[in-house]
């Protein structure tokens, strides 16, 4: 396990960089998500999109260079890239919900065996909203969950959500620092595990029942 | 021949108690700040909320609810305006959580003559609870309803003194599509401009969809 969740979070981020194609449209959540963008391979060209009106975002300005009109789905200062566009909200949902959207990355409070997902609200105790969680969980092609594999010693990955759910059976890969998980109709398959890491201890960090990959890799 | 530019005092004449208002913005970019403080000079109360987000409490939309202005909400997102989720506590602001995506969907619906829409967002959630489901070629889909409000206030980047808007960056977000679902439509003008000065192939909405044109720092 790595301890340090700084770099434990970078080695997600990394993995999770490797999955994309040139064109396709990303859309990277906010917080560990976001990291996602340092480690997309140079000869990679996707578009990122950001729900609240962008395609083709690019990284944060330089400081003094900020346009109060230009902000990400966190409120962060963010620039467009010379082959981007604005759009209005209608318009990024259609993108979303029309499966336009190649891949969304986001984080979860509790993830499942059957690609369940509940990541919006923790009853009486927080109760954010939504956003466009729900949305892009349900239109986006691929769900990419990037978590610390437990909180607090315990299993982020569970047989079954317990808190209210985001979408049903929409998860279709988790990453942590430890492997990789791929979600299908027959049940989770771990098909990588970190290099410091092995099934063992996977196991004993899993809630979730899965079954190892005749073909398992090692992640760097 | 155009005569829709209003002064502080006509935009207050337009204010109600129990008022159903859209207003765009996304954590504050693209909300317009000038019309937001003339509701809160005139203090008019219980007012329904329609917009993306109640963004932070010192900004666009959430200064109308730290002010207590508010009654009901509809909305995405909360958790960035420490003082909605306290007054839902508080029982003195309904609050009613919507997908972002069926937000602006119904907005939209409610503009554009449309009597709903056939979502998958929400099925299996909290949000399908009271709502009709069909099944169409075997995917389930939630039934939305369409929106509409009494007054939309947008904020553009340049409006012609016709009413045509464009937008600049992510401050479009809501502005384009509130425009066509209320009564009354006011746009508050980043920059004033004559017509003629827009490029027509430019323009995000047509000038008739704005009632009314407010430029911040008039009497």
């Amino acid at each position: 396990m790595i301890e340090d969740q700084k770099l434990a979070k970078e080695v997600i981020a990394r993995r999770i960089a490797r999955e994309f194609k040139s064109n396709q449209i990303v859309n990277l959540g906010i917080g560990l998500p976001t990291l996602v963008a340092n480690h997309i391979p140079a000869e990679i060209n996707i578009y990122l999109q950001s729900e609240n009106g962008i395609m083709g975002m690019g990284p944060a300005p330089a400081p003094g260079r900020e346009d109060p009109d230009v902000t990400n789905a966190g409120g962060s200062h963010v620039t467009v890239l010379p082959h981007g566009s604005y759009f209005d909200s209608a318009t990024s949902f259609g993108l979303i919900r029309g499966s336009h959207v190649e891949y969304t990355v986001l984080g979860a409070l509790e993830v499942d065996q059957e690609g369940n997902l509940a990541s919006w609200i923790i009853p009486g105790k927080k109760v954010p909203g939504m956003g466009g969680a729900m949305d892009l969980v349900v239109g986006a092609k691929n769900v990419i969950v990037s978590t610390l594999h437990t909180e607090k010693g315990k299993s982020k990955i569970l047989k079954r959500c317990k808190l209210p759910l985001t979408a049903v059976k929409v998860v279709k890969m988790i990453v942590t620092e430890l492997g990789v998980f791929k979600v299908t109709p027959q049940g989770m398959i771990l098909t990588e595990v970190h290099k410091d890491s092995s099934v063992d201890e996977i196991r004993a960090n899993t809630e979730a029942d899965f079954t190892v990959a005749a073909d398992l890799k090692t992640m760097e | 021949m155009f005569n829709k530019l209003i002064s502080k005092q006509q935009f207050a004449d337009l204010l109600k108690d129990d008022m159903v208002l859209m207003v765009g913005g996304f954590l504050g970019c693209g909300s317009p700040e000038a019309l937001i403080d003339i509701i809160i000079e005139k203090r008019v109360k219980n007012l329904t909320i329609i917009c993306n987000d109640t963004s932070f409490p010192d900004r666009g939309i959430g200064r109308l609810v730290a002010e207590k202005l508010v009654g009901r909400v509809l909305t995405s997102h909360i958790g960035t305006n420490p003082e909605t989720g306290r007054q839902m506590v508080e029982g003195t602001i309904k609050v009613e959580l919507i997908p972002q995506g069926t937000l602006i969907e119904r907005i939209r619906a409610g503009g554009m003559g449309l009597g709903g829409f056939l979502t998958p967002t929400g099925v299996g959630t909290v949000v399908e609870e009271g709502k009709q489901k069909m099944t169409i070629e075997g995917r389930e889909y939630l039934l939305e309803l369409p929106l509409r409000a009494d007054l939309a206030l947008v904020k553009g980047g340049m409006v012609d003194k016709a009413g045509n808007v464009i937008y600049h960056g992510t401050a479009r977000n809501f502005n384009p599509v509130i425009a066509f679902s209320a009564e009354t439509v006011v746009a508050e003008a980043g920059k004033l401009v004559e017509i003629g000065s827009l490029n027509p192939e430019s323009i995000v909405t047509p000038a008739p969809l704005i009632d009314h044109i407010f430029v911040p720092g008039q009497s």
